[in-house]
């Protein structure tokens, strides 16, 4: 099979993981999580793309992966640190109100 | 040109310095920030009104590797509406946090809040305008967090989650045209109507926007974030965070892909408008926290701006909903603004339980009556302007329909902002009474939302040349 295909399909069943979990899961670290994994498969997406016949990959997706990666951490490390905060303060892990399940 | 890379950096140095000094000097710091940024904006305002649209590279790295930015006379309006919210809500912050610990974390995030706007507002470019929308999030969302309340925290998370799934969509979509024309320039896209993966790509960055804008239906996060945030901070983020991605879902239609707008996607969108100005101004009504009642007032009055779409033939318009934006940020600014001291004084905003508002809150209470006025689009304020221009862009058009709606949401407008303001009128202590406690509002809290709410009114007397500024533009509408 087509390799370039193949990476788009990978990245198109991660995004519909990504979106499945965002919406269906309840735990706040899981949906974090699952922004995560759509975050990648874009960035897979964009390399996968990059692909030019027999030349040197386009580097401007390349660029635009590295600056993705550095607001993807960034944000993640906030919504951590604020999910921890919500954590100790409420003593729930999901925005309907969950109590912490032995977590 | 010059103009337009301080703009985005100076405020950036700033909010570092703040946040590298503890706050010290904060008053200094203020100062050398906010003369610098308005310096900066009257330069770009020169060189554009004098030379046209202006284009800078970066460095002087060209496209596509290197970053554009880009000014025409809607930029600069939005830049201004941003200048003055901003340094409006400046003395307010100041006598809102003190010296609380908060405050060290507010001016910071303020400062890139700041410079980030103004970066979205000069960008061009696609992934520029990403990694804008991510910062302005990232600034907007930590604020939220400030007020440190269990259900602040609560509304931030949401917001954040709808923030970060809203740019991910607008970056798939991104890396779906790039894909497919090669480019990344808003300016430069090819004709894009027919081709498979222009409507894809369309559709997830519209909606990415939508989630970022709060604009219906993808409005759930906002009445919670904006009715539990500070009053500065809800300020702030009714009259520009939101409208910044509403500018960005205007400049991606009308100039990034304008074939792909037919009559369908057109009426499409306006019936969206349609929708949340009506939905939106009835759930306003039925709230029974005044914060509440703006903040689903501010998702009702973000629909006039898709308006634009079914009349987009009309330039009077075009002129209108740009008008509303304009207006609906200083009435909104000032209406949390005033709401955030007559909490100050009142304890809550539980409108059920608002007694014996004393003659302390008189300034509030008239800035609040002003800037309702501009809402409603009563004659002279600035909505009054950008309703007369979108009835008149709708008879042009033959599409009375819309002016209709246009009407009939003001009236909608009228019945929460009259709920709200018969209460304070029944429950207004005489002069001299209620005066009773510590509060006493200083003119740091008292001024603040009065300006905002007379250069709201102020708008509709002084139309002609900010309307002018429009024609300034290459391409669009």
């Amino acid at each position: 099979m087509d390799q370039v295909l193949l990476y788009v399909l990978t990245a198109a069943a991660l995004f519909g993981i990504g979106v499945y979990g965002l919406l269906v899961q309840t735990h706040l670290l899981r949906r974090i999580l699952a922004v995560n994994v759509i975050g990648n498969a874009v960035f897979l997406l964009l390399i996968a793309w990059a692909v030019r016949d027999g030349q040197p990959p386009d580097p401007v997706p390349h660029a635009m992966v590295l600056t993705g990666i550095v607001i993807a951490v960034s944000a993640t490390a906030f919504a951590l640190a604020l999910l921890r905060r919500y954590h100790r303060d409420t003593g729930c892990v999901s925005l309907e109100g969950r109590e912490d399940e032995g977590g | 040109m010059t103009g337009a890379v301080w703009a985005i950096f100076w405020p950036l140095l700033v909010a570092l310095a703040d946040y590298l000094f503890h706050g010290r000097g904060r008053g200094a710091w203020l100062a050398i920030g906010a003369a610098g940024t308005v310096v900066s904006l009257v330069v770009l305002t020169g060189a554009v009104v004098a030379d046209g649209v202006l284009v800078h590279p970066l460095g002087g790295w060209a496209a596509p590797l290197g970053i554009e930015l880009y000014a025409d006379g809607l930029a600069l309006l939005m830049l201004w509406l941003t200048a003055v919210v901003m340094l409006a809500v400046v003395p307010y912050a100041l006598a809102w946090f003190g010296d609380q610990a908060r405050a060290r974390y507010y001016w910071p995030m303020w400062w890139l809040l700041w410079s980030s706007l103004n970066g979205l507002f000069l960008s061009a470019d696609l992934f520029n305008l990403y990694v804008m929308l991510e910062l302005v999030t990232l600034a907007a969302v930590p604020m939220v967090a400030l007020a440190g309340k269990a259900e602040a925290l609560r509304a931030s998370l949401l917001y954040l989650l709808f923030a970060l799934l809203g740019s991910l969509a607008w970056l798939l979509g991104v890396a779906l045209l790039y894909a497919g024309a090669g480019t990344l320039h808003l300016h430069g896209l090819p004709a894009l109507a027919g081709e498979p993966y222009a409507a894809l790509a369309a559709g997830l960055m519209t909606a990415g926007l939508f989630a970022k804008a709060a604009l219906f239906p993808l409005h759930a996060w906002l009445p919670p974030a904006h009715g539990n945030a500070p009053a500065p901070v809800s300020a702030i983020l009714s009259a520009l965070v939101v409208k910044a991605a509403v500018y960005l879902v205007l400049r991606v239609w009308l100039w990034g892909f304008p074939d792909l707008l037919g009559p369908l996607a057109g009426q499409v969108l306006g019936v969206i408008g349609g929708a949340a100005m009506v939905l939106g101004s009835i759930w306003a009504f039925r709230q029974t926290r005044l914060k509440q009642v703006i903040a689903y007032s501010t998702v009702a009055q973000l629909g006039y701006l898709l308006l634009i779409f079914p009349l987009a033939a009309s330039f009077a318009a075009w002129q209108g909903v740009v008008y509303h934006g304009l207006a609906h940020g200083v009435a909104k600014a000032a209406l949390f603004l005033a709401a955030g001291n007559i909490m100050i004084v009142v304890g809550h905003d539980r409108l059920a339980e608002m007694r014996e508002l004393g003659s302390v809150l008189a300034p509030s209470l008239f800035a609040f009556g002003l800037a309702a006025v501009s809402l409603m689009g009563l004659p002279p304020a600035g909505g009054f302007v950008a309703k007369w221009l979108l009835v008149q862009g709708a008879l042009e058009g033959g599409q009375w329909f819309w002016a209709l709606l246009v009407m009939a949401s003001g009236l909608l407008a009228a019945a929460y902002l009259f709920r709200v303001m018969r209460i304070f009128v029944r429950h207004a202590a005489a002069p001299g009474e209620g005066a009773r406690g510590a509060h006493r509002l200083g003119p740091a809290l008292n001024l603040p939302p009065l300006l905002l709410a007379l250069a709201a009114v102020g708008l509709g007397l002084g139309a002609e040349p900010l309307l002018d500024l429009l024609s300034i533009a290459e391409g669009g509408p």
